[in-house]
């Protein structure tokens, strides 16, 4: 390892430790892909509750909603991708027991836009017409002050306390590459939080980030975040490609898990009643492997 | 393979090609398709009639508008990651095809959730990109069941905004709304009405008129001559049976 200093190494406790009751958080990854699932369940553990979650929302809203730890959700959709419907986010919104800003995709893109460019609000057209103005009356339009007076959604910027992200390779201070696809907006979450913690499959050290992948990969520089964990198989069962593919399996296994409170009961002592060298052991034994040594944390 | 004995188009088929058809004209711009059969569909159009258009690979490439060499894979041209997805809904540079939970006679669409929106009977997706998307630039649908469920007198929540919504907020906003077709199983539609308001374009072979007016549940503007829904050509049923989807799951999204 070179490089000055001991870096922003966390471990996964350390992050959730960070958070309070209360705190509006962003979450990174899109869907059921490349969500920071390791860093959601060591909210789990947490006694952290009653948050506001900014997320293009999978799994990672759908765990902290039957958990009882949300208050509020922001998003445009809730969904595992191979399943459609998140069933707990679902279930949680016909119960009636979370609150829920529901907006467009791109309206949601935008208001990340506005924090993280210190903005109060951006404008957009997205959203006008529709009735995602009817229920959220807090939103308002504005007019072009040029000469085409157009009326346009003021989307209002979404600050966040905190954000989390995981990203396939980090070094210790804080640069972070993604090698799937798709950056989500990982970057923009982290610029419109106060805080941001990226957990990664893999800390290398600094000068092994380009073996992995081109310049344009460095998704994340260490400006962006306040805290790295290695946290291997991080990001499951969502897909963090290359490095894995959503676990299809264990996913419908957990999507099962809102069939009925007992399911959910079953679930959750199974797979989240102890640390994450547990979960990732619980899940080997759901998938038939025999149950090998657990990874330690960062070298 | 098939040949010159090949089988008559099933009903999805049928739908596929109807679906390519929306994107007829479109020229470069991203195609969006929703739905097994309208990808499909946009495939389709892009290998044969349509050969500017940009097609996605389901994740942040886009496909080239030819075969790889082995003759049924993909060649990759480009890369579209979602923030600049956003950027051509924005852009104007993109005609989606989506789905809908409910459709209303003037385009409404929604898939949202159904009943009361604070405390829905049923969540669904959520409103997505819809507003967005319908704003910005030219929207079909895609109905794999045409029933009085689906095409409803008023949507319960708005996500794809129609006709009467868009006139409602006037220009200059309202400039690059266009919904432009509803493909269903049972046959095409459009909204070219004087009142914008859902129109028969074409049933699908063998629907009768009166099968597609009772599955709707609003009146519909029905021409004096209705049309039938053009069948696949052999080299389109070829392309959709041999290399587009060779274990023919479009079937399976009609049932």
């Amino acid at each position: 390892m070179t490089g000055t200093g001991t870096g922003i190494a966390m471990s996964l406790a350390d992050v959730a430790g960070q958070l309070e009751s209360g705190m509006t958080i962003g979450i990174g990854g899109w869907g059921s892909r490349r969500k920071p699932m390791a860093l959601v369940r060591a909210i789990l553990r947490s006694g952290v509750g009653d948050l506001t979650v900014v997320s293009y929302a999978g799994p990672d809203v759908g765990l902290l909603v039957a958990e009882g730890r949300v208050r509020r959700v922001v998003s445009g959709f809730s969904s595992l991708d191979s399943i459609a419907l998140e069933p707990h986010f679902r279930q949680a919104r016909q119960n009636g027991t979370i609150e829920f800003t529901e907006l467009d995709e791109g309206m949601l893109h935008w208001g990340l836009l506005a924090a993280a460019h210190r903005l109060p609000f951006l404008p957009i057209r997205a959203g006008l017409g529709s009735d995602v103005m009817r229920v959220n009356s807090q939103l308002r339009t504005v007019r072009s002050p040029y000469a085409d007076g157009e009326e346009l959604a003021a989307m209002p910027a979404l600050r966040l306390d905190v954000a989390l992200i995981h990203l396939n390779r980090a070094d210790r201070r804080g640069n972070g590459q993604y090698l799937g696809p798709d950056p989500y907006f990982d970057d923009l979450f982290c610029l419109a939080a106060e805080r941001a913690f990226m957990s990664c499959e893999e800390v290398v050290p600094t000068e092994r980030l380009l073996a992995a992948g081109p310049p344009q990969s460095l998704l994340i520089n260490r400006a962006m975040v306040h805290g790295v964990v290695e946290a291997p198989g991080g990001a499951h069962f969502t897909s963090c490609v290359p490095d894995y593919p959503r676990d299809e399996e264990f996913q419908a296994e957990y999507a099962a898990s809102a069939a009925t409170p007992q399911a959910w009961q079953d679930f959750r002592a199974r797979y989240l009643s102890g640390d994450e060298d547990s979960y990732r052991q619980a899940v080997r034994q759901f998938r038939g492997r025999p149950a090998a040594p657990a990874r330690t944390g960062p070298p | 393979m098939t040949g010159p004995g090949m089988t008559g188009p099933t009903l999805a088929e049928i739908c596929v090609v109807a679906c390519a058809e929306a994107w007829r004209g479109d020229g470069a711009i991203l195609a969006g398709p929703m739905g097994l059969i309208p990808a499909l569909g946009a495939r389709l159009a892009q290998l044969t009639f349509a050969p500017d258009l940009l097609v996605s690979d389901g994740e942040a490439g886009l496909l080239a508008p030819l075969l790889a060499p082995s003759g049924s894979g993909t060649v990759t041209e480009g890369w579209l990651p979602y923030r600049s997805v956003f950027t051509m809904v924005a852009a104007g540079r993109r005609h989606v095809m989506m789905g809908a939970s409910q459709l209303d006679r003037f385009g409404n669409q929604n898939i949202s959730c159904i009943g009361d929106w604070a405390r829905p009977k049923a969540q669904l997706l959520g409103v997505r990109g819809a507003p967005g998307n319908s704003i910005n630039h030219p929207v079909s649908y895609w109905l794999p069941r045409h029933s009085r469920r689906v095409l409803v007198e008023r949507v319960d929540m708005a996500c794809g905004i129609g006709y009467d919504r868009a006139a409602a907020l006037g220009a200059p906003g309202n400039r690059f709304h266009e919904v432009r077709v509803v493909v269903t199983n049972l046959a095409v539609l459009d909204f070219r009405t004087p009142a914008r308001t859902m129109r028969l374009r074409s049933v699908h072979p063998g629907v009768p008129v009166g099968d597609v007016l009772a599955a709707t549940g609003f009146p519909l503007t029905v021409p004096d001559e209705v049309p039938v829904t053009r069948r696949p050509s052999a080299g389109e049923l070829a392309l959709i049976r041999d290399q587009l989807d060779p274990a023919a799951r479009r079937e399976r999204e009609l049932r």
